[in-house]
């Protein structure tokens, strides 16, 4: 396990912690952008361990939970659909959409399977010619080269029975949403590095300047957090507002320009609504007209479903940093793991369900005890 | 029965079908087909004068005990075999571990299949030899039988249903609800090892690894254990859900907390980058020869020591223990000294999108 038992040690990790005990002046404020950070920063318990004066607030950064709903509903539409071969990400199989989940689909005869990956799916699609198959193709820009290399590929071989559902969102105007709210906290980002492996960050600088806060792409290791965090501060502290790479072994600053090649081949910039949050104005990326004879929700007529979200869930405040999980009535009580009202309780990368699988006790007690 | 039985000739229920060499639905049919399916096919590998009597059910005289252990499971796997095993040896291995784990030596099995039409017969030999081999090796007996065919598609392969009978080793309770505070949790050796076995056999991983099922009749390191020491409040096989679901149910059972330090869990490193790549936590994946003892502390190193002298228990550690607060909840310090709640999965352990 060399390259990760290394940042895992847990004397760097110490060590940087009290580096940022020594730097810090006053409280700040900083997001985490990625679910996956949250999930690491709660799985190996570094917000018990940093100072007072650093609050983490979770970010929108989870794709399975900021999915729209309707994308969910017009997902389990397609599955029940007879000759459908419905492929996944296994974590989406079971968030709520209004009647249901994926799982649902699947015990009543539908046809769901997960993949690790859409170029499985592709292989799926050659081996039953006579099938639709469909990916649902979500998540940030992580996962984009991958799935519009499937499209790229289908395209190659002339299959005709393969299309994605396309939900694709992506991070920098998410950040520029957060910091334009009138009610923003914000001070400084922990940037989500695996995005920016492959976007690297030439986006980003010009948004640090523009609303003043620093940024530091940040990885997914306890010490890869504990140096972001750290970067950030030192920013703040010196009151630069730069982005500073904490994340070198894996990003550059122009990123992966073969991915950004095949994706601006394959998608363009769209409004994208996000679940609990709303309509990011250019967040999301769709199909370029030259690829609609891929595209799920055409193939199948589902584009006029429209879908209502829980009154009770909070989802989109914490996803944009202002409520935490246990601020929710329903954490806990009527909505758990298994029973999600949001999406931000399925995924183990969603704030909730981080907090419910590794604090619940903590959050469970202070609850009872106010 | 006489040994000039008939060859199959002549219509058999439903099909004639001389000397297959796949399942057919006439093995199920309780005529000749079936009885020569029994004679050929499970008989000589399971033989025992129990099994021999041919009789509705197997009489058996063990010393009169005062209580027995018996334990009932179903086993279906997919693929039949993988990795370090196979159904056969998961559904012997599976019932012995079950009646081991409240501290009784398993003395008995009864095994019932059910066939999918179309099975090949070479395959269930195989199953059958594996069976016995297990059997042999933790010296059970297969008492009774039964067999039944389904239709082409409407089971997968072969499913098989054993039940295990045992006579208690010690008259000392043990149970999930005996952990008291103070007690040190035991593991018998890695985790997970079965789980990411089966994943890869079924091509789930994407990618390749050497980890082989951990399967393993566990009753030799169980009498060890309670040889070396009457301290033994909990024994659990960790299998669906894994480690961290059997730690939770034993706190809840008990209305104790268990706290475990993770830089003590055993695990193979094809293990971990297996999980780190799937987005699995190896808490949660199965395992199905090994157990979890929890001990009275003064005993603790008594008992590791006595693991650690047999195979299923080299690499046998103490990974944590039992206190009083928060009861009912399994709780993990992490390396940095933070400590974080492990919650038992509330359904399938889904693979994260990146």
């Amino acid at each position: 396990m060399k390259y990760l038992t290394e940042y895992r040690d847990a004397d760097l990790v110490k060590k940087t912690l009290k580096k940022i005990e020594k730097t810090i002046s006053r409280p700040w404020t900083l997001m985490e952008i990625c679910g996956g950070q949250t999930h690491a920063i709660v799985k190996h318990g570094l917000d018990q361990l940093l100072p007072d004066e650093v609050e983490l607030v979770h970010g929108p950064g989870c794709p399975v939970c900021v999915t729209p709903l309707e994308l969910i509903d017009k997902a389990m539409a397609i599955a029940s659909q007879p000759d459908v071969i419905f492929t996944s990400y296994g974590d989406m199989l079971r968030v709520p959409g209004s009647n249901g989940d994926l799982f649902s689909i699947r015990a009543r005869g539908g046809d769901v399977r997960v993949v690790y990956s859409p170029l499985d799916a592709l292989k799926i699609a050659q081996d039953n010619p006579d099938k639709e198959v469909v990916f649902f193709a979500i998540g940030f820009e992580t996962t984009a080269p991958a799935n519009v290399m499937s499209v790229l590929q289908a395209q190659n071989l002339g299959l005709e029975n393969y299309s994605i559902l396309v939900s694709h969102v992506r991070v920098p105007p998410a950040i520029r949403a957060i910091l334009s709210s009138p009610s923003n906290r914000v001070q400084g980002f922990l940037a989500a590095g695996h995005v920016n492996a492959v976007m690297g960050y030439w986006e980003y600088e010009p948004i640090a300047e523009e609303f003043q806060v620093p940024m530091a792409v940040t990885g997914f290791e306890p010490l890869d957090i504990a140096q972001g965090i750290l970067t950030c501060v030192e920013s703040l502290e010196k009151g630069e507002y730069v982005v500073e790479n904490a994340y070198r072994r894996a990003v550059t600053k122009a990123g992966n320009q073969t991915a950004q090649k095949i994706i601006k081949q394959v998608f363009q910039e769209c409004d994208r609504k996000w679940r609990g949050i709303g309509v990011i104005p250019g967040s999301g990326w769709c199909l370029r007209p030259a690829f609609q004879e891929f595209d799920a929700e055409k193939r199948f007529d589902v584009e006029s479903i429209q879908s209502e979200e829980s009154p009770v869930c909070i989802s989109g405040l914490i996803l944009q940093g202002l409520k935490k999980p246990h601020e929710c009535p329903a954490f806990g009580t009527k909505c758990t793991p298994d029973h999600p009202l949001g999406a931000t309780m399925v995924s183990d990368e969603g704030a909730c369900a981080a907090y419910y699988h590794y604090r619940s006790h903590l959050t469970r007690q202070g609850i009872e005890s106010s | 029965m006489s040994e000039e039985y008939p060859t199959m000739e002549g219509p058999v229920c439903p099909l004639p079908h001389i000397e297959s060499d796949r399942v057919v639905m006439g093995h199920g049919s309780g005529g000749r087909m079936m009885a020569d399916l029994i004679r050929s096919v499970f008989r000589p590998p399971l033989s025992n004068p129990v099994l021999e009597a041919e009789n509705d059910a197997g009489v058996v005289q063990p010393t009169p005990p005062e209580s027995l252990a018996i334990s009932t499971d179903a086993h279906v796997v997919s693929p039949l075999f993988f990795r370090g095993g196979d159904i056969g040896k998961l559904a012997v291995c599976g019932t012995v571990n079950d009646v081991a784990m409240v501290g009784a030596d398993p003395k008995y099995l009864t095994a019932s299949f059910i066939l999918e039409e179309g099975l090949a017969i070479s395959t269930l030999q195989k199953v059958v030899a594996s069976m016995q081999s297990s059997a042999e090796e933790a010296g059970v007996q297969v008492v009774a039988g039964d067999t039944k065919v389904v239709s082409h598609g409407e089971a997968d392969g072969l499913y098989i249903s054993t039940t295990g009978i045992g006579i208690p080793l010690t008259k000392n309770e043990i149970g999930g609800d005996q952990a008291q505070p103070g007690d040190v949790v035991i593991l018998s050796g890695t985790m997970g090892d079965h789980g990411i076995a089966v994943l890869e056999a079924r091509g789930d991983l994407g990618f390749e690894t050497n980890v082989e099922s951990d399967i393993a009749p566990l009753n030799h390191l169980v009498s060890v254990m309670l040889e070396a020491s009457p301290g033994i409040h909990v024994l659990r096989d960790p299998t669906r859900g894994g480690v961290a679901t059997a730690l939770n149910e034993i706190a809840r059972q008990s209305n104790v907390g268990v706290l475990i330090r993770e830089s003590t869990l055993p695990l193979q490193p094809a293990v971990q980058a297996a999980c780190e790549m799937l987005g699995f936590d190896p808490l949660y994946i199965a395992n199905e020869g090994k157990l979890l003892a929890v001990v009275k502390r003064e005993d603790a190193e008594k008992v590791l020591m006595a693991m650690r002298s047999t195979r299923y228990g080299e690499e046998a550690a103490i990974i944590g223990e039992i206190t009083h607060e928060p009861r009912g909840r399994l709780l993990m310090e992490t390396p940095l000294g933070s400590k974080r709640v492990v919650d038992t999965l509330s359904g399938e352990m889904l693979p994260r999108i990146c």
